[in-house]
């Protein structure tokens, strides 16, 4: 038996207490600064690499948004990051969490690339409906691939994070099966690609935009990305069905005692939200890539996940978000060919900011205090 | 940085300044009760003292300046409504808060609690309203858990000798080789009791501890306690019971918001008096409700079988029925079948056997959905986890119900227009305090969002109200505002299907009573003839006798 705590002397502790209401400013000022606490912490990390933080992050700023071309390409790049992350913020908004937008992607970029390469000659489709068919077939084949974690979590209460993820690998292993041997371009001197789609049905690039210079790669993708934020928000506060997913995924419990469909629903959203995902492939492999090959995301369905979570699971922030992180991958890429670094650097700075951000997310729940 | 440093002074500082706040309070009057001039007492009678007690929540005081003192022997009851900062002062004296202000003295010797070890240490025990047992450990296994004496040896016979000493010293009944899933909610508290004298309590914390019992259930509890201050120990009794009081208290400390209204002996005190303390303002005990003959029957339920969570039968055959104009009482203590009962009446849990009838009309196995469209009202156990939606806004709470249907609905798309002002109405209609319909319904007391359930269930003039648990956890104010409602809504025509653990509610609301024992009933009876100590007996499992079955029948056909 200690004596010591029956003595006066008490050190000073910590503690959190949890705030009843948020300043608006913090909501604001919270996330700043955890951009700039994880950028603090990359740049120790780039000095250990033998080059100036301060230099670096300059190389990468301009390289992505300094110029032209550099916004072009991060905007090419956010456009598989904004309809990817919609697709994940829809999911995550039940408190359903989607991993698998990787696979959704790929099967969405499959499907896709199925009807370009072989329906529209075949059957002669004028190319304005074969690019819509794409469309759908994308969004069938994403929602269906969403659709099967859907199913296992709704009827039979399988984990949805597990399924999901495990069906990424399978997805991938699928569609690089017809990459590399069933559709594999014989002209293609041995590279694991398609033929590419005919230049009728790529996506159309957005040219009338100005500012942006002459031949950037800027296509209709984001048009469709803005457009699906704009319906999913719209879903989401204005119809019976976009309150039943608020309420499930605020109090499943609620929702089960108000009569609300819960199973149903689950299996929709997860459809919902593989669709967008299939969507971001078709954009990808239709508006950039112009043929299905190794290679073709750069795991944009993982990094859609950091993308949601950012955005705070809101339409319109998932577009800003992924225009910033669309700007990592180019100063990524940047960094890598002026500053001698290592591509890499652009993976560890996500990760510092997601890690920053979500810790500090507690306070703006909650307050620390010293006693 | 986002942080927000609040800094406080500390205690330490603060208790050796004089508080010009604070009006010096008079140990002896305290000690004997503020009316009476009984000779003073020797400090070495006094086995707790808690002086000048602050203890801050954010955007609450709990403890303000609380002064308590409780003698060696004696049975002290804490009196108060919920939020009056009872448990927080109790949590303080078991070493679970640590106060921002104030000092403990416990038999004269100052003690600062960092945890409920050290209370422990210094001879505090708690018994905890939820229990703290591991229910698939046996009974000797949860008293020394936890303990380390003798260091790394397990020695249960050891264990077992002493719990068999102290059952026998105190009348606490118990097989120390059960496990606490075979025990009765009686038997585990008797369990939490020999925990805490086993760790060598001699002062005893007891939180609501008859909220789990029944009336005879609480017999045992008080005779018990009664030898435990005979031998010297001091019991510490919440209540907001103001009956219980009466009978089992030596004195009472009576807490309003935060602060101390009186301590006085039990004798000088009527339960008009200390309940007027404890509220603020006279109280009514009984609410009128005037005699009306029960209209056309609106809910039957004939036979009704249903399986708990774990598929163990929950109701085993259960008969009765609802009419128009009519509070039906479920009593019984928790854990027979009423939430059971309750879910399968709402079409939350799959039915075996049996039938339903909603005004004639089968529902056995109707989805929720057409259940609520039927007319068919909620009150839920659980406002919290069934009853709401924490983190959305009052607005959003006030639909839940009626979403699917216009004028909330146009077609696919919700008309937030109409939301909005639907929500003011109701706000101003069933009196909820909020800043705005904007407000989350997690920032609400738990009156408020007991309102503001009511008014999302009661607007749609519901035929029939499955009622659990109305009142749990509300104060004396809300309670009679939500009973009255009630019964407002029995006088316009609704049956009311009401299942509640507080006794005092069945007798008082109810105009019929059954009693439900392990998913049976085990009798019916008219509220104006029923007798506390037959309904407790029935509670325990003991069928009506002969003639009063007869009865049952009749009123079922």
């Amino acid at each position: 038996m200690s004596r010591s705590s029956f003595s006066s002397y008490r050190p000073p502790r910590l503690s959190l207490e949890r705030r009843l209401t948020t300043p608006w400013w913090l909501s604001w000022v919270i996330p700043i600064l955890s951009v700039a606490l994880a950028m603090l912490v990359g740049a120790v990390i780039i000095a250990s690499q033998g080059v100036n933080p301060w230099e670096a992050y300059r190389a990468m700023f301009e390289g992505a948004f300094g110029s032209g071309y550099g916004i072009s390409e991060t905007l090419v790049k956010a456009i598989p990051l904004m309809l990817a992350g919609l697709g994940v913020s829809v999911a995550f908004r039940m408190k359903l969490w989607n991993i698998g937008a990787e696979g959704q992607l790929w099967m969405g970029a499959w499907a896709a690339a199925g009807v370009g390469l072989f329906l529209y000659p075949a059957w002669n489709l004028p190319p304005w409906l074969a690019i819509f068919l794409m469309m759908l077939a994308a969004i069938v084949a994403g929602g269906l691939w969403g659709a099967i974690p859907g199913l296992l979590k709704g009827v039979l209460q399988v984990n949805e994070i597990i399924t999901s993820l495990m069906l990424n690998y399978v997805a991938i292993s699928w569609v690089l099966y017809f990459v590399d041997i069933l559709w594999r371009d014989p002209g293609g001197l041995g590279f694991p690609n398609t033929a590419p789609l005919d230049k009728a049905i790529w996506l159309p690039k957005l040219t009338w935009i100005p500012l942006l210079p002459r031949g950037h790669r800027v296509h209709a993708g984001l048009l469709l990305a803005i457009l699906a934020a704009v319906l999913l928000w719209f879903l989401l506060n204005r119809t019976k069905w976009g309150y039943e997913v608020r309420v499930i995924g605020e109090n499943p419990d609620a929702a089960r005692h108000a009569g609300m469909p819960i199973v149903r629903n689950i299996v929709l959203v997860m459809m919902l939200s593989g669709a967008l995902a299939g969507l971001a492939g078709m954009a990808e492999m239709a508006g950039v890539a112009h043929r299905l090959q190794r290679g073709l995301s750069p795991n944009y369905g993982y990094t859609a996940i950091l993308v949601a979570w950012l955005a705070k699971l809101n339409p319109f922030g998932v577009l800003l978000v992924a225009v910033l992180f669309g700007g990592l991958l180019v100063a990524g890429d940047q960094i890598q060919l002026t500053m001698n670094l290592p591509r890499s650097i652009s993976d560890i700075l996500q990760g510092l900011i997601l890690f920053f951000v979500l810790g500090g997310e507690v306070f703006s729940r909650y307050r620390i205090r010293i006693r | 940085m986002g942080l927000v440093f609040v800094w406080r002074s500390s205690p330490f500082l603060v208790s050796c300044l004089p508080n010009p706040y604070q009006p010096q309070i008079d140990t002896h009057s305290l000690l004997n009760g503020t009316r009476m001039n009984a000779p003073s007492l020797q400090p070495s009678q006094i086995a707790v003292e808690m002086r000048d007690i602050v203890k801050r929540f954010p955007g609450v005081v709990a403890n303000d300046h609380v002064t308590f003192l409780a003698r060696r022997g004696e049975i002290h009851a804490l009196l108060g409504e919920n939020g009056a900062g009872k448990s927080t002062l109790m949590n303080i004296l078991s070493g679970l808060y640590t106060p921002e202000e104030g000092k403990i003295l416990i038999n004269g010797r100052e003690v600062i609690f960092h945890s409920p070890k050290d209370a422990i240490e210094a001879g505090v025990g708690m018994v905890h309203q939820h229990f703290r047992l591991v229910p698939t450990l046996t009974v000797v296994e949860n008293v020394v858990l936890g303990l380390d004496d003798p260091k790394f040896r397990l020695n249960l016979e050891n264990a077992k000798a002493q719990i068999r000493a102290l059952s026998e010293q105190y009348g606490l009944k118990i097989d120390p080789d059960a496990f606490i899933w075979q025990l009765s909610v009686g038997e585990q508290q008797r369990v939490e009791i020999i925990k805490a004298l086993y760790r060598g309590a001699q002062i005893l914390i007891l939180d609501e501890p008859t909220a789990v019992l029944t009336p005879q259930e609480t017999e045992e509890l008080f005779k018990t306690l009664r030898s435990m201050a005979e031998k010297g120990h001091t019991l510490i009794f919440i209540s907001h019971k103001l009956d219980e009081v009466m009978a089992i208290a030596d004195r009472v400390t009576v807490l309003r918001q935060g602060r101390v209204v009186a301590t006085v002996n039990i004798e000088e005190v009527t339960k008009e008096k200390l309940a007027e303390m404890m509220v603020g303002r006279p109280v009514i005990f009984r609410i009128d409700k005037p005699t009306i003959v029960p209209g056309k029957e609106v809910l039957r339920v004939e036979n009704l079988h249903v399986r708990n969570d774990k598929g163990l039968p929950a109701l085993n055959g259960i008969s009765f029925i609802v009419r128009e104009h009519e509070i039906v009482g479920i009593a019984g203590v928790s854990g027979n079948g009423q939430a059971e009962l309750a879910e399968a009446l709402y079409g939350l849990r799959p039915i075996e056997e049996g039938r339903l009838y909603l005004y004639g009309r089968e529902i056995t196995h109707a989805s929720t959905r057409d259940i609520i469209r039927e007319g068919v009202a909620q009150i839920p156990e659980d406002r919290h986890k069934e009853g709401s939606l924490g983190n959305m806004s009052l607005s959003e709470n006030l639909i839940m119900k009626n979403y699917r249907r216009k004028p909330v609905a146009r077609g696919p798309l919700i008309d937030w227009h109409y939301v909005r002002q639907f929500a003011r109405d109701l706000v101003k209609r069933f009196n909820i305090m909020a800043p705005s319909i904007q407000t989350k319904a997690r920032l609400l007391s738990g009156g408020n969002l007991q309102k503001l359930i009511l008014a999302r269930e009661l607007s749609s003039d519901p035929g029939l109200i499955i009622a659990m648990h109305p009142t749990q956890g509300l104060d004396v104010g809300a309670t009679e505002a939500v009973r009255k409602q009630l019964i407002e809504e029995r006088n316009k025509g609704a049956g009311i299907l009401l299942i509640s653990e507080d006794l005092d509610e069945v007798m008082q609301l109810s105009d019929r009573i059954l009693v439900i024992y392990e998913g049976e009933i085990m009798g019916e009876v008219p509220a104006d003839k029923a007798d506390r100590n037959e309904i407790g007996l029935m509670m325990a499992g003991q069928r009506l006798s002969a003639n009063h079955e007869q009865h049952t029948v009749n009123s079922v056909q």
